[in-house]
């Protein structure tokens, strides 16, 4: 073809991309490179130009895409390029729309290779291929995941922590929110919260395994709000699950014993049965859609809290890392995560948390991009 | 036995004066469909009351005296009599009292008109309190109070439910299945483990318990979820607006959860190689739900949220499981209670999560564990744990399967009462010491449950047989007036267990020939029709023994190798008189003459059906006399007299020790330990190598502590147990259909054993190859 695209040392084609197509959100991470020379500039193909000032100035795209200004990782280098990493999201169901777009500025006449991870890097490959002309480089999601954490976690969040964890998590009053060195991470667990979860325990930079999932995840938490609620987006979800108190839909230790069950050293305030007061006829139409909603929230954290610790007993590791976009503005669940943790293991277990909670897996697919010369 | 002088008996007797009062049934709820005192059984000297209250059903558990009739024999002094014309003993019906433990499942609605029932019926003032257990004993404290004017004394729920546990896993054999799916039994029964510790015992009620229990005493609660049958129940009904846990399940049963549920597939288009798992796993539960557009069914939900419990459950077990390094795991609680689909969903998730190494497992009477438990609490001063105990299949209802897709007809059974009842051995059952395996030993031969044609055969046959046995029972107390009522009450009962078993293979364990025998001995019990064939057996033992020289004498005229095939055969035709057998009863009905040498003269010619004669007499010739011989004695008359007793007196004069196993209860014509001491001693008189055996205790009768056709090595009465070690017995001969064909056939033994018996069933014969009167003859002889 006639463009000649900007060109890098090491052979890498503008513009770099990493993608996780997961079941619910696709996840985009966008290099945005800020060293371009006048002559790349006058080099630079118009729509690769176009591609970067539309995802660059804007921080919404059509009605469902969202760039995450927040997370935003300024004056990166990369690949010997300094720029920008920018975090895109839109919800999987728009992927049709997506490959539609990337067809219609004929991203397959720039000579890059997209790099996707997650599970729809396998289902949406053909359509990539039949509507945008676009060959897919699959990347296994678990690969990505680790990949992205740790070097994120690295380059640091703008010259604060990337990790933190929650001090006194036990103790309202006296929480709070403080980073944690992550310089040495082995062993770790590390729980991906998505539509579902995966637990993955890893020992070294190239040595890990899936421990187990659960679909108990995200998908769950939401999916049963649409139902009990009639809500119609994580964010509300979330937003009535704020105002809500899963006490009156859970059935608590004290409702059945009157207070601790000593025996077994159970507090009273401990949840015995996850919507337990539902089984009454009177308590069901006396709670809220918000009672619901946080009762979801709260059946759902702490049953992934549950499997975590239990995997972190059985593989012998004492700190694990919580990431996925189930944890997106969600800060009940991050704390309700760290107190569980931290309780029932009488202190010996540390949760911790990221800053670019469900990204990592595309910032993944980047560096394979970048890595794979 | 002597009978024991007890507080009990005074109030029997209170009992009987007082009559049993005016019935007090009309005051019942009519919407019960069984008969009270049918219920509520030997109320009249029930103690020791315990009660577990739950959110649905009250579990009602009490001990009681129970009244039997038992035959006895006794010797006659023969001392200048005729003892020509005399019966060889004397038989008399006495009266016996046995313990039994009563356990009645009723739903919470009728626990007024329960107690009700049981104040106007308790005669037993001695008790006091009553021992509660349960969600649900808080509620109704006032009322059992009030009611019973006992004092209710609460038992930790977790406390009774795993002494409840231990209790039945020790002493009810086949209490533990494991579920199969797509199979023609759903239930796979498993053997009793010697050593039950530890386990995990996963109790999924509205939330869910997992409690490690290493000893009697000593359990631990490890762990725990929110997520449970509760979870189940309240979001089910938030979800489906149905109300009942038993339709939200009938729901679920007939949903699609892929319709709610994000899959792999739907994630990845297909399945996730790289990790090897299936497209068809749930990536996310109700992750197809996150629209508010999209209508979802009720089945669909309920289905989803069932697969979403049972997996969470699951592999949470799993887990602890792992972390504790136990391998078997016990499923209980509300969430489980005999409901198929959710034992198929646990059972799945266990082996999912576990990759096959975890095994769950279920409880027959998992529901009547926390009122046992409460139970045995409050019978510690009786020791309930020292004693063996047996379920009495009269008595029980046995397991029903609530699924109401597969057995319809059984959903009438819900709102009425499900009965356990236990009876307690008076002698305590070990393992035989010579079980190759007693964690692999399987006493039955043919498992009913999973052969439907064998199963379809047997219950016929013992259906066939029935009228005949009852007219036997009525037949054998002529001079009791209401014989024939109460034998055509038991053919009812037994016909009515073999309707159940039918419809319900798997209700008391696993069904099997010695189940459908030893459930018709109870039955039989349960009508006061302790011995049928007493009588019988007294005129056979009589004219077996005066035979007994003649036998004797043409025996001992043979050469050495001629003698031992001769006493082959007389055990072998000795063992064709049994009236257990229809085509023999029929034989010996119709031809009373049919005599020792005919029976001889039916048996199979060489090489016999199953034929290790031959390393037998090798055994004999070559080797050292044996230690000490156990032999497993079968039918009363000529088969002990003229088949057993001429192989142990060969046996003792190569200077080999006998023990001489006999039943400790009657069982058709099989001969009792009773009757084989007024035997032995008649043959002692007539003998003197018996004699001096005898004397020099070198022939030993024992007791087997069964009072069944059958024998399960397992089950066996630590005397006899105690004996064989001590005589460092080296031999066990078991003869007999019942015995070493129907159970034992395939047991494994630690030294050489002896299986010998007479096919008396054509169609027996021909599954296993052969015609009616194939021998078989089973020498064994343990790998090295």
């Amino acid at each position: 073809s006639s463009f000649i695209a900007l060109r890098k040392p090491n052979g890498k084609f503008f513009p770099w991309f990493g993608l996780d197509i997961g079941g619910t959100l696709v996840k985009l991470v966008y290099f945005e490179p800020k060293d371009i020379t006048a002559e790349e500039e006058e080099e630079e193909v118009e729509n690769l130009k176009s591609i970067r000032k539309y995802l660059t100035s804007n921080v919404a795209y059509g009605s469902t895409g969202i760039r995450d200004v927040h997370l935003e990782l300024k004056d990166l280098t990369l690949c010997g390029r300094k720029g920008n990493l920018h975090f895109i999201r839109f919800p999987t169901h728009d992927m049709p729309a997506f490959i539609q777009m990337g067809s219609e500025k004929h991203f397959s006449s720039l000579h890059t290779t997209l790099c996707a991870t997650g599970g729809g890097a396998y289902k949406f490959e053909q359509d990539f291929r039949t509507m945008g002309d676009l060959q897919l480089c699959k990347l296994d999601e678990l690969d990505c995941l680790i990949k992205g954490v740790l070097y994120i976690d690295s380059v640091g969040f703008n010259g604060r922590s990337e990790c933190y964890y929650f001090e006194n998590p036990t103790d309202a009053e006296r929480c709070q929110k403080l980073p944690f060195n992550l310089e040495n991470p082995y062993p770790l667990l590390l729980v991906n919260i998505g539509s579902g979860v995966s637990i993955l325990a890893v020992y070294s930079k190239e040595n890990y395994k899936r421990v187990t999932g659960t679909s108990l995840g995200g998908g769950t938490f939401f999916g049963l709000c649409c139902l009990l609620t009639g809500c119609s987006t994580f964010e509300e979800a979330l937003e009535m699950a704020s105002h809500g108190d899963s006490t009156k839909v859970d059935k608590l230790v004290r409702d059945i014993y009157g207070g601790d069950y000593e025996r077994f050293g159970l507090p009273g305030w401990a949840v015995a049965s996850s919507f337990g007061n539902m089984m009454s006829k009177e308590k069901r139409e006396s709670v809220s859609k918000e009672d619901l909603a946080r009762a979801t929230l709260v059946t759902i954290t702490n049953n992934i809290g549950s499997i975590a610790r239990m995997c972190a007993l059985n593989e012998n590791i004492n700190r694990v890392v919580f990431v996925g976009n189930f944890l997106r503005i969600n800060t009940i669940s991050m704390r309700l995560l760290a107190y569980a943790l931290d309780y029932w293991s009488k202190g010996q277990l540390k949760a911790l948390f990221l800053e670019h909670e469900g990204y990592f897996g595309a910032v993944g697919a980047l560096l394979e991009l970048l890595g794979s010369a | 036995m002597p009978m024991r002088p007890s507080k009990e008996w005074v109030a029997i007797k209170m009992a009987e004066r007082g009559g049993r009062g005016s019935g007090g049934h009309g005051s019942l709820d009519k919407s019960i469909t069984l008969p009270p005192d049918e219920i509520f059984r030997n109320l009249e000297n029930a103690k020791r009351f315990a009660i577990d209250i739950g959110g649905s059903l009250t579990k009602l558990a009490y001990y009681s005296t129970v009244q039997h009739k038992v035959a006895r024999v006794r010797s006659f002094d023969h001392s200048g009599k005729d003892i020509e014309h005399e019966p060889l003993y004397e038989i008399s019906v006495q009266e016996e009292i046995t313990a039994r433990l009563h356990f009645i499942k009723f739903e919470n609605t009728y626990i007024e008109t329960c107690l009700d029932f049981i104040k106007d019926h308790l005669v037993n003032t001695e008790t006091k309190v009553i021992k509660a257990t349960g969600g649900g004993a808080y509620k109704f404290k006032d009322l059992i109070e009030k009611k019973l004017g006992l004092k209710v004394d609460k038992e930790d729920v977790m406390t009774c439910l795993i002494k409840g546990c231990n209790f039945v896993l020790k002493n009810i054999p086949h209490e533990v299945f494991a579920y199969q799916k797509d199979s023609d039994t759903e239930f796979r029964f498993q053997t009793n483990h010697p050593n039950i510790f530890p386990y995990l015992l996963v109790n999924i009620g509205s939330g869910v318990s997992i409690v490690k229990v290493e000893t009697e005493d000593k359990f631990e609660w490890i762990g725990g979820s929110s997520i449970g049958g509760g979870t189940f129940w309240g979001l089910g009904a938030l979800l489906t607006k149905t109300k009942k846990f038993d339709e939200l399940l009938q729901l679920a049963s007939k949903g699609q959860h892929t319709n709610v549920d994000m899959l792999v597939k739907d994630v990845y288009g297909g399945a996730y190689q790289t990790l090897g798992l299936s497209g068809n796993l749930i990536a996310s539960s109700f992750g197809k739900s996150t629209t508010a557009d999209k209508e979802f069914s009720k089945e669909d939900m309920a289905k989803s949220l069932l697969h979403m419990i049972s997996n969470d459950i699951g592999q949470l077990a799993c887990l602890y499981a792992k972390l504790h390094n136990l391998d078997k795991i016990y499923f209980g609680g509300f969430f489980i209670r005999g409901h198929p689909v959710t034992m198929r969903t646990i059972t799945y998730s266990i082996n999912f999560f576990s990759k096959g190494e975890v095994q769950a497992l279920f409880l027959r009477h998992e529901g009547y564990l926390g009122a046992i438990g409460a139970f045995l609490k409050g019978a510690e001063q009786d020791n309930p744990n020292q004693y063996s105990w047996g379920e009495n299949y009269a008595g029980s209802s046995g397991l029903m399967s609530t699924s109401p897709d597969v057995f319809p007809m059984q959903r009438t059974r819900s709102g009425t009462f499900d009965m356990f009842e236990m009876d307690r051995l008076e002698r305590p059952l070990v393992n035989l010491p010579l079980l190759k395996d007693p964690s692999t030993y399987i006493p039955d031969t043919v498992d009913l449950t999973d052969d439907a044609m064998a199963r379809k055969y047997w219950l016929t046959c013992f259906e066939e047989a029935l009228d005949g046995v009852a007219k036997r029972a009525a037949a054998s107390q002529p001079d009791s007036i209401d014989a024939s009522e109460r034998a055509e009450k038991f053919r009812q009962k037994y016909w009515n267990k073999l309707q159940t078993l039918r419809q319900q293979p798997f209700a008391y364990g696993t069904l099997t020939v010695r189940s459908l025998l030893d459930t018709r001995e109870h039955c039989l019990n349960e009508f006061n029709f302790p011995d049928p064939y007493s009588k019988v057996k007294q005129k056979e033992n009589g004219i077996a023994l005066k035979c007994f020289q003649s036998v004797i004498e043409s025996l001992d005229s043979l050469g050495w190798e001629e003698r031992q095939f001769a006493l082959v055969k007389g055990l072998l035709a000795g063992n064709v008189f049994d009236w257990g057998a229809k085509a023999v009863s029929d034989v010996l009905e119709s031809e009373p003459q049919f005599g020792f040498e005919e029976a001889k003269s039916k048996l199979q010619e060489r090489p016999w059906l199953e034929d290790s004669y031959s390393q037998w007499l090798e055994r004999l010739k070559e080797g050292p006399p044996h230690k000490c011989a156990l032999i497993f004695a079968d039918n009363s008359g000529i088969d002990i007299i003229l088949g057993v007793f001429p192989f142990v007196r060969e046996l003792l004069s190569r200077g080999t020790e006998v023990i001489l196993a006999c039943n400790s209860g009657p069982a058709l014509n099989d001969v009792t330990y009773s009757e084989s001491l007024i035997v032995t001693e008649r043959i002692a008189a007539m003998d003197p190598v018996i004699q001096s055996a005898l004397r020099e205790e070198k022939l030993l009768l024992v007791q087997t502590g069964s009072s069944s056709p059958c024998l399960d090595l397992s089950r066996l009465d630590k005397g006899l147990a105690v004996l064989v070690r001590e005589r460092e017995t080296d031999l066990v001969i078991i003869e007999g259909m019942g015995r070493a064909i129907h159970t034992n056939y395939y047991a494994a033994l630690k030294c050489e054993s002896l299986k010998l018996a007479v096919i008396k069933n054509s169609w027996l014969a021909d599954r296993l190859g052969g015609k009616i009167f194939s021998v078989i003859f089973k020498y064994e002889v343990p790998c090295k």
